[in-house]
């Protein structure tokens, strides 16, 4: 079945990994910016990263047939100095302009800090005037839920649009208040933390299919590029319409994404 | 528009016959890290490992499963998860452990 994994970081990811996705179905994926496992030294290098997801990825991903599409920011991660921080949110705007890019993200928090939250409403700040989707990270573990909240209070001081912003990872304690308030909420499918396909499925069952989707959010950890079919073969096993696992990979992304008018990709059926 | 949620479209025996042998091997995953935590001799000068913060919240969790209630998932994430409020001064590092190090199962 055609799907579109909405948040995976191919920069972390084998050729290999482009070759299996789009023999899994595979036909767009959107790559946020996020932390590399190493604390970048400069601007410098947020700027070739930048041109990473801009250009190398998008090309990398053509040569397989599947769309690239990328979001920008600084993440959680490497904004506990403001002053760097800021540095590279500078650099930010000339790339929004890029054709491939959708907005900002992946922004929001990691251990919920007073600096943290600064460099996050600094960039909620840039998206709502440059009127960019945003797309957000909410915090590991048990940082989570008390994450969630802050961002979803910094979103609402900001007054943002929630129909323009997906608030990812997702769990049973998360995903009822993102979808509460109107902001579009993701699941990511990850070995050891996050949503498994079960639980993923689970949460669907229990909240329905309208603003939501899953991806893999693979990356240099244990994480799965083929996790978005393997909860779809979870959800046909379960007796779901394929017209259901359409409506979470296909529709729901699109809708989304579409926003952007940038993100052109077909209804495949 | 609201859609009203729907639910495991299959009855369920089926879910039990699908989902049984992974889970009862999951909990027997469980019952053999305690007790590989147990034998394993306590760090030196260290507290008894039972009070490391991930076991106590850990052996509450396992209560929750049990204690007749539903919505066990949510649950079990709330009581792993920070319950404060306000941002914290500075991050203490990028990691998490996977529960609230202050949760006291007697409060
Ligand atoms: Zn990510």
């Amino acid at each position: 079945m055609h799907y579109i994994d909405p948040h995976i970081h191919m920069v972390s990811r084998t050729t290999d990994d482009y070759a299996r996705m789009a023999q899994a179905g595979c036909i767009a994926i959107t790559e946020p910016a996020f932390w590399a496992g190493f604390d970048r030294s400069s601007a410098q290098g947020f700027h070739d990263y930048f041109r990473v997801l801009t250009e190398t990825e998008p090309a990398r991903a053509a040569q397989y047939g599947i769309r690239h599409f990328a979001w920008i920011c600084i993440n959680p991660k490497e904004a506990e100095d403001p002053g760097f921080a800021r540095e590279v949110i500078a650099l930010i705007p000339d790339f929004l302009d890029k054709p491939n890019v959708l907005g900002v993200g992946e922004i929001g928090l990691n251990k919920n800090s007073k600096n943290e939250l600064e460099i996050l409403e600094a960039q909620i700040a840039l998206a709502k005037a440059r009127d960019q989707l945003i797309l957000v990270h909410t915090p590991h573990l048990e940082d989570k839920l008390k994450g969630t909240r802050l961002i979803m209070d910094a979103l609402a001081n900001h007054d943002v649009d929630p129909g323009r912003v997906l608030i990812d990872h997702v769990e049973e304690h998360t995903v009822g208040a993102v979808l509460d308030a109107g902001y579009w909420a993701g699941m990511t499918l990850y070995p050891d933390s996050k949503c498994t396909p079960e639980r993923a499925t689970d949460i669907i069952e229990t909240y329905g299919r309208e603003r939501i989707w899953i991806n893999s959010a693979g990356d240099w950890g244990p994480s799965d590029p083929l996790a978005v079919p393997k909860c779809h073969v979870e959800m046909l096993r379960r007796g779901h319409p394929r017209e259901t696992v359409k409506r979470i990979s296909i529709d729901n992304p699109r809708t989304f994404l579409g926003q952007c008018a940038k993100f052109d990709v077909e209804d495949p059926s | 528009m609201a859609e009203t949620p729907f639910t495991v479209p299959r009855p369920r025996s089926w879910v039990v016959d699908t989902y049984f042998m992974a889970h009862r091997a999951k909990l027997l995953d469980v019952a053999a890290f305690l007790d590989r935590v147990d034998r394993a001799p306590p760090d030196d000068g260290a507290a008894a490992r039972t009070d490391d913060p991930r076991l106590v919240s850990l052996r509450a969790a396992i209560a929750l499963l049990v204690d007749g209630e539903g919505d066990r998932a949510r649950r079990i994430l709330e009581l792993f998860s920070d319950p404060s409020t306000d941002p914290i001064d500075r991050a203490p590092g990028k990691g998490a452990i996977g529960v609230w190090p202050d949760y006291d199962p007697d409060a």
